[in-house]
């Protein structure tokens, strides 16, 4: 009865917009004839897995590829499906690699497993530039307050404070082996709220906006009613064959929800898309190569746990995470798949509320402890929940110049032992120019609870340094773990393979690990603080403890001990004034 | 007075052995009061820590003491035991200095007084305020006790607080000064200098004494005045320049310049202390930042100029005036700092006689000093205080320091004019005078 998606590449070549970029592009560009003409094309898919919690995930993603080339002399002018903005941005800043992400929320992964592109909640934004940038600083700087513009986010505030150059945990994810990462830069916001004024420039990147495809769903009254919302904007360069004899720009627009079962009032275990976004699908983007809505029915391959309405005869098979999942596939460029009322609202009727969700394989959390203003503890926990493998992380902190790290109280304990790094990656903060950066590779043994452990002191900030509301405490950005997680099945190398989007952002180097990011909470710490309202109480007593010094010496220096010689009385000094003016000698 | 002097030290290094076995230690390193940014043991041994790590000491803003005390303790750290008695071996060294700078003033005083007295320069009703050797044979044990036993000086020492080092330093400083060795005498305070920049006013009251010693009158229009000034200034900046270009090689590079003298002279951290500076910065507009910074270090090295020309004759109580100055408006002042200056006050117990206000001032200071962790623990640990309660009790310190001081130098000049002009004054009719200052 069922019938597996071939896989194929499908060309949807664009004749018009090809000869045109043919046009302008230069004459040291030589393309082999075998390989079809410059193109640009565009993928949308919606990728929905019932959690066991009976939240949903859902997960857009847009790519759109086009192999021109940004960095040559003369601008590229003519745009299609790639958005001019983004374009411009990367000719201007000479960008290689640009990664952003908006979150709503904190991804947790114990409840939820691992999502498809993790993300810290705040912003996130790292980059690498060419290496034909010269002040990668100031090329950063005028790049965030770009940025700033297009996605009406805080990213201006992104400064050197916020700015660390990760030395191993952020590799590029495209093309290039770069080791050299004075040409990366990565900051994050863990204040950063996202809201529709981030999503709105989000959604004006797409080629249909959201007038058609899979991104009519992105309505903003109920993506932001949810426990999680995430949206990046991923670019790269991309391999086009698995030679890699082209290159060609990936620009991947991601977003994902969690929706919760218990937030939006219902009582049945019982979703659709109608009642996830309020709308339905009517038709794929017209400009979209492809256009798919995969459900995840791994947990459910007999429909005992939930069933879905309208079914599919569709499956597919495909690696993600290390595990390998089944997907059933609503083709949304086929006429067929919106059936005889032309909208599909898809139905997942959950019918039982067992099942047990397999536990991921690496998790971590991080609190503070301790108490009181002066001083404190970060603690954070990384679990390795696998039974006899053991495997290496890496841990990213940047943590803000204000909590003074201690980096002799650095502990690192697993099962009662201690754990020293292979490799600590430590710059100490300097005040108010840059964070602390601690990188260090640890490795996690099989099936235990490594705990990391630093001391940090808490500063006074000037008055003016403060937030508004400075008793809400200040936030400190997520640690990001990174790690290859040793993998069940075997995971395909070749990333050119025709694969859904979801399974194909991280590059995989081998077949027995896979790639996985994680971020802890980020963590809210109170500061001692001044009191705001009295500097000119505070200037006017301290000048005059300070006045009091100088004029108590100043008496004792310029000032010699004499007898006192009593005042004459008021009478005496009268009776004197007349007498001088007698000429007689006063009394 | 060896028996004394041996009792005092076990003591002295009994209550600190036992405070730093104690679980009392930890606390103690980490109060505001006993530390400063400069001079914690916690921000040393995070240097050493990334001296371990190969990243310079300096490139973060946690390490602020000079290379060479990163050098020594890189030797000395991996022995807990030898680092402590290297703080106790500072503290030790102070007083056994003082002791003996003392032992070889008190000749030295009594043979000028008996001097004037001979000559008939002091009138004879003033006998009555020379000090007579009996009354001061005690006077170098009490210095030795009130430094010792001083709890801001335990305190301090139990924290391992480099300030005791500094304290160490500058005591050597003022021994061979006493002794009257020129070089040794600007090689400590080169050394002094080094380690908290403040230290180089003492160059005035140094300069002075060795004058006052080889007889070389303090006159701009001599020739011999000026070349001693030379030679001093040739020996101290000299050896000055042999430090920092030592530094200099030890580290390879020039990054401990701002980070130990930018940073106390620019004030970046404002963690509490018990100084005037961490408030006012911390609330201060920023337009006017800079000048107020000025005027607030001018300050502190400003009244050398008007002190030194005031006391010229009488140096060693100009060290005293200078180092209370400076360990009141100095930008990271610590307990240990005021230590070093209380020590001297069993010196002047001649003086006693003429300050007005030492009960109120004694009552102030020890309330205020039992304060300073109530009002820490309320602003900090239970959230019922603000910050200026805090800030209201270093003002108070600072206040009743000051008065202190100015007691003393008030004592000091009004006893000075009664042994030349006598101890009971008259009016030009016969009766009994006061004294005002005019």
């Amino acid at each position: 009865m069922l019938r597996w998606e071939a896989t194929e590449v499908k060309e949807a070549a664009t004749v018009d917009a090809a000869a045109d970029i043919q046009g302008t592009s230069a004459p040291e560009t030589v393309v082999p004839s075998s390989v079809p003409q410059p193109k640009d094309d565009f993928q949308e898919e919606l990728v929905i897995r019932p959690l066991h919690s009976g939240d949903i995930y859902a997960s857009f993603q847009f790519r759109t590829l086009w192999d021109t080339d940004f960095m040559r002399e003369n601008k590229v002018s003519h745009y299609r499906l790639f958005p001019k903005s983004l374009g411009q941005v990367i000719s201007k800043f000479s960008v290689r690699e640009l990664h952003i992400s908006f979150t709503q929320g904190y991804w947790r992964t114990m409840q939820w497993g691992q999502p498809f592109i993790p993300s810290p909640p705040g912003a996130e934004l790292w980059v690498w530039f060419q290496d034909s940038v010269t002040d990668v600083d100031a090329t950063w700087k005028e790049l965030t307050n770009v940025l700033s513009g297009i996605f009406c986010a805080s990213l201006n505030f992104i400064d050197s404070t916020n700015t660390v150059q990760p030395s191993a945990s952020f590799k590029p994810l495209g093309l290039g082996n770069v080791t050299d990462h004075s040409f990366l830069r990565y900051a994050t916001l863990p204040r950063e709220i996202v809201c529709t004024e981030n999503l709105t420039p989000w959604k004006k990147l797409l080629p249909c906006g959201s007038k058609a495809g899979l991104a009519v769903l992105l309505k903003s009254e109920k993506l932001f009613h949810s426990s999680f919302h995430s949206q990046a904007v991923h670019i790269r360069s991309v391999c086009q064959d698995w030679q890699c004899k082209t290159t060609s720009w990936e620009l991947r627009q991601t977003l994902n929800s969690v929706f919760d079962l218990h937030n939006s009032g219902q009582t049945k275990r019982e979703w659709s898309l109608f009642k996830m976004f309020s709308r339905t699908l009517t038709e794929a983007c017209p400009l979209a190569s492809s256009s798919k809505l995969y459900i995840d029915i791994t947990d459910n391959p007999q429909g005992e746990q939930f069933e879905l309405s309208p079914a599919t005869s569709l499956l597919s098979q495909a690696v993600v995470l290390g595990d390998r999942r089944t997907f059933s596939v609503y083709d949304l460029t086929q006429e067929t798949t919106f059936g005889t009322v032309r909208s599909l609202n898809l139905l997942i009727r959950w019918k039982s509320n067992e099942g047990e969700m397999l536990r991921p394989l690496l998790h971590a959390e991080r609190y503070v402890a301790g108490y009181g203003l002066q001083t404190g503890e970060i603690h954070t926990l990384m679990y390795n929940n696998h039974p006899y493998r053991s495997f290496p992380v890496l841990l990213l902190d940047s943590v803000p110049w204000y909590l003074r790290l201690y980096i002799h109280t650095l502990s690192v304990t697993s099962k009662g032992k201690d754990n020293k790094p292979s490799y600590i990656h430590y710059e100490p903060s300097k005040d108010r120019v840059k964070p602390h950066l601690l990188e260090m590779l640890i490795q996690l043994p099989p099936n235990s609870v490594t705990e990391v452990t630093v001391q940090f002191e808490r500063a006074l900030l000037k008055w003016t340094e403060y937030p508004p509301d400075p008793n809400h405490g200040f936030y400190v950005g997520s640690s990001v773990i990174s790690s290859l997680v040793p993998s069940t099945v075997a995971m395909h190398t070749n990333s050119t393979r025709e694969r859904p989007l979801f399974s194909s952002f991280f590059p995989c180097k081998e077949e027995s690990s896979y790639f996985v990011r994680i971020y802890t909470e980020p963590l809210l710490v109170n500061l001692p603080t001044p009191d705001f309202s009295m500097p000119y109480n505070v200037i006017c007593l301290t000048c005059t403890v300070v006045a009091v010094g100088y004029g108590s010496l100043y008496n004792l220096l310029t000032r010699s001990f004499q007898i006192e010689e009593p005042n004459p009385g008021l009478a005496k000094r009268i009776a004197n004034v007349i007498r001088r003016m007698r000429g007689v000698p006063p009394l | 007075m060896a028996a004394p002097l041996t009792l005092l030290l076990i003591v002295a290094v009994t209550i600190r052995a036992a405070l730093f076995r104690s679980s009392l230690a930890e606390l103690i390193a980490e109060r505001v009061e006993v530390v400063s940014p400069i001079t914690a043991w916690k921000r040393v041994v995070e240097g050493l820590a990334l001296l371990d790590l190969g990243v310079s000491p300096y490139s973060g803003d946690v390490f602020h003491e000079t290379p060479l005390i990163i050098y020594m303790f890189h030797f000395l750290v991996d022995y807990a035991e030898i680092t402590f008695m290297t703080f106790v071996f500072g503290a030790l060294c102070v007083c056994i200095c003082f002791f003996f700078i003392y032992l070889s003033l008190m000749p030295f005083q009594f043979r000028k007084q008996k001097f004037a007295l001979e000559a008939d320069r002091y009138p004879m009703d003033s006998l009555e305020l020379i000090r007579s050797p009996k009354e001061m044979y005690y006077v170098p044990l009490k210095v030795a006790m009130f430094y010792l036993l001083n709890p801001f000086t335990i305190l301090s020492c139990v924290a391992k607080s480099t300030c005791g080092l500094n304290n160490a330093v500058l005591a050597l400083f003022f021994l061979s000064t006493i002794k009257g060795n020129v070089l040794l005498s600007a090689i400590f305070l080169c050394l002094a200098t080094y380690q908290s920049i403040y230290p180089i006013t003492l160059c005035a009251p140094a300069m002075l004494y060795f004058m006052q010693r080889q007889y070389i009158p303090v006159n701009f229009h001599r020739v011999s005045f000026w070349w001693f000034i030379v030679q001093y200034l040739f020996m101290y900046l000299g050896s000055l320049f042999v430090l920092i270009c030592l530094s200099f090689f030890l580290l390879g590079s020039w990054d401990y310049l701002p980070s130990v003298y930018g940073f106390i002279l620019s004030v970046p951290d404002l963690t509490p202390n018990i100084g005037l500076f961490w408030y006012f910065f911390a609330e201060m507009f920023e337009h006017f930042r800079l000048f107020f910074l000025c005027v607030f270090q001018i300050n502190v090295f400003f009244y050398t100029i008007p002190l030194s020309i005031k006391l010229k004759e009488h140096p060693v109580f100009l060290i005293f005036m200078q180092l209370a100055v400076i360990s009141i408006f100095k930008s990271y002042p610590t307990v240990g700092d005021v230590a070093l200056y209380l020590a001297f006050l069993p010196v002047w117990s001649h003086l006693h006689r003429f300050l007005r206000n030492i009960f109120l001032v004694s009552c102030v200071l020890l309330a205020c000093s039992a304060l300073f962790p109530v009002l820490w623990h309320l602003w900090i640990y239970a959230g019922s205080a603000n910050s200026n309660f805090y800030y209201a009790i270093t003002l108070l310190f600072n206040v009743a320091q000051i008065l202190l001081v100015s007691d003393y130098f008030y004592a000091f000049l009004r006893r000075e004019h009664h042994l030349t002009n006598g101890l009971y004054l008259k009016r030009k009719d016969g009766s009994e005078a006061t004294l005002i200052l005019k």
